[in-house]
């Protein structure tokens, strides 16, 4: 039983990375853009992320390096290559309404690629490896919470014990499950995402909530790559180990049923899955089976969902789907 | 003019090689209900929707109290005081009422008001709507109220009802004119595009004609007939009569006995229904909407499970087979076929993106043996259908998604007829059709029926079952009250027992 809620505060730092990598996506594809390119996004996220850190302080010098100002630095360079993805894929196919899946794809091609070239370069240009010093490192993954708090039995390592990251992915559901649900722009997003024709009709401008959305989703999925590079990866860049991450997050929309809250718990439980080989080890039993158990979840609740035909766990009715007023 | 709240001048708009309007001219006066009548693919919904803003005339000009507008988005609709409740209904599924109403307005998102102010206009015009409903919750008349009072919550005083009868029952259509009624007292403009003669004829003014994109003239309901207005809207004199033939050896087809159903709430949807349909005979299914019609059929085409009784079918050699317990395809195989016209026309069976040719070739693959299809078949039975029911398109390989809504209808319904079952299941097999080609469906069937098909024909209007069934099974509250020789018996009889549990049967 000990074991169990170790695992689970064990799996927090992996989990964060999946909860903005899900929160992205579930904003982008709430405007009814499917984006599948969260795998290079995530990749650029954990580059980026991580130039912009190591950028900062090569540029004050280590010892006047601030903690706080290189996190800010490190969100806001992942956050904008992130964005970018999701203005080049809103281009190609809300203006040029090009298939959406197709472009998703190709943007996953394109994104890991310019995320590993980016990291080649930097790697030949800073002769060795990039990374940060060790204060940022520990700044990066700092345990903000009070000790006292940690020490409750069973649950205080996992409410309690986990880096920073953890509590602002918590607040960035938070505050978008309040927007989708309470705000007039959040009802109009949902709108788009649901029935175009609708919206169009009632006079909302489609292109500027699904271009927002996807640049948005795409900046905050980012914020997720830059994460994982920053705390689990241990801010260094190793090409092969963020491998995965985007999908895992694209299937844990689906299981969290487009709703943000859901996403916090949804991130603890795929997090603790995907590492659970380190701690449950069976005789016989291959880990690489243990990584396959979330898609083994994801699909269950899939098939749960279409079975119990419930209107309020199905994706945004126009998911995927260009629109376009003239055409029927 | 002061009445005149829009004008259309010389409108014209083409769909690549489609002309869909040409040289219209129209005005849509304060005060007065005007009926949009013309045959399918005439451009009705085309027209309305270069006022709502979906689509933008090729050359033409629109008057809106007298002044020259453009009308570029269904925003600047609103501005004008347009509002359209279109054929397919413009709702979020997942949102309530409430939220759907105010979609897109720039006013403070206060449901309470919000809640306030929709009953106000339901109290106003007669109609009531739970703005806390979810629309996915709704029935499709409880959707269509929505629709307008969103669009009356936007004041609009020009509304557009794009068929909206079409998947009314009478009852509902009954509540809707006198809603419709009240707004005209109200001096607001209405359109209401239908192709229920009966219905222009009770409840416009004006009626505006259109034939194949061109606009032909607006005549007073009063000063006209059905006949005259069937005619303006042919271009040349038609009869409309259907020929009711006997077939000399009638034999038993399909024999039912004892068939019950219950949903999933546990309630009786079909009690204890007996009946024989024979071949060369088209049974006429009559019952308030909602009595277990669509159960009925549904539970012959095996998509219904059924809790007890038999349905057997009698093939060629005399042997009855049991269908309970079959799956649908098996039925299919078996010889029954359906034409069911679901209220989501490409939602069943049609897909939008392909033409005539290879949505036939979607009902006939199983037949062809080996891996490559057979073209040549589905290409004759999509000429067949193109020609015998003259629908409006340019050619057989055209995305049906694109043809005009009853258009569509006939793909659905002429690929069933013309596929040839021995069991032919129809239901609401007109809805959303124009008058001639209702008659030339009506032949069809009759056709079938002489080939020695056994039909089901379920419909609405008692006029039309008594003209063409030879026997009518009336249902109530899922029981058969009667089934009656249609020769012999009248409108009143039906009525009686459509509204009498159990009836009394002596016919049959
Ligand atoms: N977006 C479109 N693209 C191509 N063709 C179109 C489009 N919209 C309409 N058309 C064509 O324009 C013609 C008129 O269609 P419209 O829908 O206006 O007919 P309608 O009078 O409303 O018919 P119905 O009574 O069957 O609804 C049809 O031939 C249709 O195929
Ligand atoms: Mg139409």
């Amino acid at each position: 039983m000990t074991n169990l809620f170790a695992l689970i505060a064990a799996a927090g730092t992996y989990a964060t990375a999946l909860m903005f990598g899900t929160l992205g996506e579930t904003l982008t594809e709430k405007s009814g853009n499917m984006n599948l390119g969260v795998e290079g996004i995530m990749y650029m996220g954990g580059i980026f992320g991580l130039i912009a850190a190591n950028r900062y302080e090569a540029l004050v010098g280590e010892a006047a390096s601030n903690g706080f100002l290189a996190i800010l630095i490190a969100i806001i360079g992942a956050f904008a290559a992130g964005a970018v993805a999701g203005l080049l894929f809103s281009f190609i196919t809300v203006t040029l309404r090009a298939n959406q899946n197709v472009t998703g794809l190709a943007m996953t091609t394109f994104g890991t690629g310019v995320a590993k070239f980016a990291g080649e370069h930097m790697r030949n240009a800073l002769g060795g490896y990039v990374s940060v010093s060790n204060h940022l490192k520990a700044s990066f993954s700092l345990k903000i919470m009070p000790s006292f708090l940690q020490k409750i039995p069973f649950v205080g390592k996992i409410l309690f014990g986990q880096p920073h990251f953890f509590y602002l992915g918590i607040l960035v559901a938070v505050l978008m499950h309040l927007f989708f649900t309470k705000t007039k722009k959040g009802l109009y997003l949902r709108a788009v995402g649901e029935s175009p024709v609708t919206a169009d009709a009632a006079g909302i401008n489609i292109t500027k909530y699904r271009y927002l959305a996807t640049i948005i989703g795409g900046g905050i999925s980012a914020i997720g790559g830059m994460v994982y590079t920053m705390t689990t990866a241990g801010c260094v860049w190793i090409e092969a180990s963020l491998g995965g991450v985007g999908w895992l997050s694209v299937a844990l929309v689906i299981f969290c049923t487009w709703k943000p809250l859901n996403a916090i718990w949804g991130s603890m439980l795929f997090g603790s899955l995907m590492i659970m080989y380190l701690w449950i080890i069976l005789p016989f039993f291959p880990t690489e089976l243990y990584k396959i158990l979330p898609y083994v979840v994801t699909i269950v609740v899939l098939i749960i969902a279409s079975m119990r035909n419930n209107k309020e766990k199905q994706p945004p009715a126009n998911l995927g789907l260009n629109y376009f007023r003239e055409e029927r | 003019m002061q009445n005149c709240a829009i004008e259309l001048k010389n409108i014209r708009k083409t769909f690549g090689p489609v002309v869909a309007n040409d040289g219209i001219n129209l005005q849509i006066n304060r005060g007065e209900i005007l009926c949009l009548l013309g045959e399918n693919g005439s451009g009705k919904t085309t027209l309305m929707n270069m006022l709502s803003g979906i689509y933008q005339p090729d050359s033409g000009s629109i008057y809106a109290n007298g002044e020259e507008v453009f009308i570029r988005s269904p925003h600047d609709a609103y501005k004008y005081g347009i509002g359209m409740i279109h054929q397919h209904y413009h709702l979020v599924d997942v949102f309530t009422a409430a939220q759907n109403i105010i979609l897109g307005l720039d006013e403070k998102m206060d449901i309470a008001a919000v809640n306030d102010k929709v009953k106000d206009i339901c109290d106003r015009y007669g109609f009531q709507v739970d703005p806390r409903k979810k629309v996915y919750d709704m029935s499709v008349s409880q959707k269509q109220t929505v629709e307008i009072v969103k669009v009356l919550y936007r004041g609009a005083e020009i509304l557009i009802l794009d068929e909206p009868t079409a998947v009314l029952t009478p009852q509902e259509t009954d509540k809707l004119f006198a809603v419709l009624r009240n707004m005209r007292a109200d001096g607001k403009a209405i359109v209401l595009i239908t192709h229920k003669l009966a219905e222009v004829l009770s409840v416009s003014d004006k009626v505006a004609i259109l034939r194949k994109g061109k606009y032909i003239a607006t005549v007073n309901t009063k000063e006209t007939s059905q006949q005259e207005l069937t005619d303006m809207m042919v271009g040349h004199s038609v009869t409309l009569n259907i020929d009711r033939p006997k077939y000399d050896k009638p034999a038993d087809k399909l024999i039912i006995e004892g068939l019950t159903v219950t949903d999933r709430e546990g309630i009786k949807r079909l009690d204890n229904v007996s009946f024989t349909a024979k071949t060369g005979e088209i049974l006429g299914v009559a019952g308030i909407a909602g009595s277990g019609q669509r159960e009925l059929l549904e539970s012959i085409t095996g998509l219904y499970p059924i809790t007890s009784g038999s349905i057997k079918f009698v093939n060629d050699k005399s042997e009855n087979i049991e269908l309970v317990g079959k799956t649908p395809m098996q039925i299919r195989q078996v010889g029954v076929g359906m034409g069911f016209v679901p209220e989501d026309r490409l939602g069943m069976g049609l897909v939008g993106s392909m033409g005539m040719t290879n949505n036939m070739m979607l009902r006939s693959w199983r037949k062809g043996k080996g891996v490559f299809f057979n073209k040549k078949e589905p290409e004759n039975l999509a000429n067949k259908v193109w020609k015998d029911l003259e629908v409006v398109t340019p050619s057989t390989e055209f995305p049906v998604r694109r043809m005009s809504g009853g258009n569509i209808q006939k793909v659905l319904v002429g690929r069933e007829i013309a596929s040839r079952p021995p069991v032919l299941l129809t239901a609401y097999a007109v809805r959303g059709l124009d008058i001639n080609t209702s008659y030339a469906i009506y032949n069809l069937l009759t056709e079938q029926k002489m080939n020695g098909s056994a039909v089901m024909y379920v419909g609405e209007e008692l006029d039309v079952l008594l003209e063409l069934c030879d026997r009518i099974l009336v249902l109530c509250a899922g029981q058969v009250s009667g089934i009656v020789d249609a020769r012999k018996t009248t409108k009143e009889e039906i009525g009686l027992l459509m509204t009498t549990v159990g009836g009394s049967k002596e016919a049959n």
